[in-house]
């Protein structure tokens, strides 16, 4: 691990020469807030924000993506045949990435990269990028991630983090892709500051104002928990919406669809969302899923009984709040989660009793 | 609509102490300023839980679809013309719900307040006239009148047009409201414009439907962007799905939006659709004298065939 400075007037000279080695990605501010976007060539990234409303697993994740391609045109001879879309596999790399985004894309992984299948679109795109994080020095009142397995200095999924000293950033090399980025952008001033993070990192989590409690998730009975007496009560107001599926970081579901446009068609992936009732249609008609309450269960025990049971890696959440900001009826995961962490099926039984 | 609380949860009380309803629909305060959650009521405790105040925007008529039991439901203005559609439209039966009416002076638009102070809002507190809002370095005292939703700001029926009972006295409604001032320069636009405009409007759609879903009108059981058999609309994010799907919803809305502002409040990306809503609202109430939900005895414009309707259109 190295640590390099980075004088803010070198910042912009940096990415730029970067830019001949890397697509740069960044969030830049649109029409009332922040997304993740292809950099312009000499655009900068822009921080004078927390964080982007939408969470950045587009990048990996596009909202819509084109897999495969093919021909209805029978006078061709490779019509019918599903061929790769052409892809760019060119490095990239996203600049100013929150810590709690960036250990998301290690929870997402977990899904698009298994010793049994391996997602070629994810990770294709995962390999590609080198992902230079941004500490967060200024929480908002609905993040919690210092209890969610993160924090604002967190550098598990980054190559590099970056924190603001003032007139200088301050960058820590994590790995050998973030060397080769610090190289491009020819940042080489070698700094001996670690304190500076140390200080840096007990003064943001200092300012986190929001947690969770979730030591009691992975010993609680399953069924009991999906038997809960309180779903109808959390699920009530739910709109039965994708807001809180899209801007999670590190909801991953999508649906494939083919789409025709006269002889050419290609076959995509979509986000999807399983809020929406026809995420579980079957065939037949039949939906497993049928209630709405049964809809709002499913979100949380996946995110916080199912993950955490099957892959033993904590929560499936990194506490970004994004959820609770946008939800349009303020179905908060910190209070399904405090529900859910301190629920004892004995009490269900006595209640019922 | 300060002391409205205590009214409201007095109300539920005795409703549900004398099994006049089986539930009482309202909402609780929210955990984050400006946020209120839809919630029922069954018990004492879940009463006390009840709150009103300018955060209430989300149409609690919403809740009543396709309900089989005896309900009552909270209603300001625009909700109670929401009701009257759902039962003009077989959706609940009147005896089936017993609505307490709210005098509503309007909601308070978040997103407009969240622009005006620097720093993360930490908490907001009201009354009867004004706003104040706190940031970790400030305290920012707004007029209500300046931070209302666009939609309460142009209401002219603030007043429940039908209930069993009203929280509170009428308020006064809102005389000499232009509510179609944006509409008319839109509709003055020669058609590239117009076009680059809803292209405009449009392209942040992420396709979550959460104006849909926040909609009491929506509520067909497949909607036809999730029909699969046939498929009538694309699934990505292709501008003339999005349109589509906006355009179309609009046009199911023609004749029954009651402008309760529920789809721009929902959106979590700030799209102003009741543009479309509302052209249409300016339509029905030009070519056919109507507005939506004011009564329980009339037919809605798009419902029903009259010898003196328009026909101008038909060539």
């Amino acid at each position: 691990m190295t640590l390099v400075k980075i004088d803010k007037k070198n910042w912009a000279e940096g990415l730029k020469a970067a830019a001949d080695a890397y697509r740069l990605y960044g969030p830049v501010k649109g029409k009332d807030y922040h997304q993740f976007k292809a950099l312009e060539k000499g655009e900068t990234p822009e921080f004078d924000m927390v964080n982007t409303r939408l969470s950045p697993k587009a990048l990996l994740f596009p909202q819509s993506e084109e897999m495969l391609e093919y021909s209805l045109d029978e006078s061709r001879e490779d019509h019918h045949i599903m061929k790769a879309v052409a892809r760019d596999n060119t490095p990239r790399a996203v600049i100013g990435i929150r810590p709690c985004d960036a250990k998301s894309t290690l929870l997402v992984k977990l899904n698009f990269d298994t010793p049994e299948v391996k997602d070629p679109y994810w990770l294709g795109a995962y390999q590609n990028t080198t992902f230079i994080g941004m500490a967060c020095d200024a929480p908002l009142s609905t993040c919690f991630c210092t209890t969610a397995g993160c924090g604002p200095y967190h550098e598990e999924g980054l190559d590099m983090l970056v924190m603001d000293r003032g007139d200088a950033y301050l960058a820590k090399i994590l790995t050998d892709k973030g060397k080769a980025f610090a190289d491009a952008a020819g940042w080489k001033a070698a700094a001996d500051d670690q304190a500076a993070f140390e200080s840096g990192k007990a003064a943001a989590e200092a300012r986190m104002v929001s947690s969770i409690k979730t030591d009691n998730l992975a010993d609680t009975d399953l069924l009991e928990l999906h038997g809960a007496p309180f779903w109808d009560d959390i699920a009530f107001a739910c709109l039965n919406c994708g807001t809180c599926t899209f801007s999670c970081p590190t909801c991953w579901c999508f649906d494939i669809q083919d789409e025709v446009h006269g002889k050419a068609g290609v076959r995509m992936k979509n986000w999807d969302s399983c809020m929406f009732p026809i995420f579980t249609v079957h065939t037949t008609g039949h939906n497993p899923r049928d209630t709405k309450t049964q809809r709002v269960r499913q979100r949380f025990m996946h995110k916080l009984k199912y993950f955490v049971d099957k892959y033993e890696a904590g929560i499936m959440c990194v506490g970004c709040g994004r959820c609770v900001r946008q939800c349009p009826v303020n179905i908060d995961i910190r209070r399904v989660s405090e529900l859910m962490n301190s629920f004892k099926p004995a009490d269900a039984c006595a209640v019922q009793g | 609509m300060v002391g409205y609380t205590e009214k409201i949860k007095e109300i539920a009380s005795r409703l549900l102490k004398e099994c006049t309803v089986d539930m009482v629909i309202g909402f609780r305060k929210g955990t984050m300023p400006m946020m209120n959650e839809p919630c029922f009521a069954t018990t004492p405790e879940a009463i006390d839980t009840l709150v009103w105040d300018s955060n209430c925007g989300i149409n609690l008529a919403n809740y009543l679809t396709n309900r089989k039991e005896k309900v009552a439901v909270i209603a300001k203005g625009c909700d109670s013309r929401n009701i009257v559609t759902h039962i003009i439209e077989n959706k609940i039966k009147r005896d089936q719900v017993y609505i307490v009416g709210v005098p509503c002076t309007g909601m308070i638009d978040k997103r407009k307040i969240t622009g005006m102070v620097a720093g993360e809002i930490l908490g907001v507190s009201e009354t009867e006239n004004t706003i104040k809002v706190q940031t970790a370095d400030a305290e920012t005292l707004f007029d209500k009148a300046e931070v209302l939703q666009q939609n309460c700001a142009l209401c002219i029926h603030r007043n429940p047009v039908i209930h069993d009972e009203m929280v509170a006295d009428a308020v006064q409604e809102q005389t000499d409201v232009d509510r179609y001032a944006d509409i008319r320069k839109i509709e003055e636009m020669d058609s590239e414009d117009k076009w680059r405009f809803f292209d405009d409007l449009l392209s942040p759609c992420i396709r979550c439907y959460a104006c849909r879903n926040a909609c009491p009108l929506c509520y067909c059981p497949t909607c036809f962007v999730d029909e699969a058999k046939p498929q009538w609309v694309g699934k990505g994010q292709d501008p003339v799905d999005v349109r589509t799907f906006h355009f179309l919803r609009a046009y199911h809305c023609a004749g029954r939006c009651t402008d309760c502002g529920a789809c721009e409040r929902a959106c979590p990306v700030g799209i102003n659709m009741r543009l479309l809503t509302r052209k249409l609202e300016k339509d029905c109430q030009e070519q056919f004298g109507w507005e939506a939900g004011l009564s329980l005895d009339q037919r809605p414009a798009l419902d029903v065939y009259q010898a003196n309707d328009p026909g101008a259109f038909i060539k």
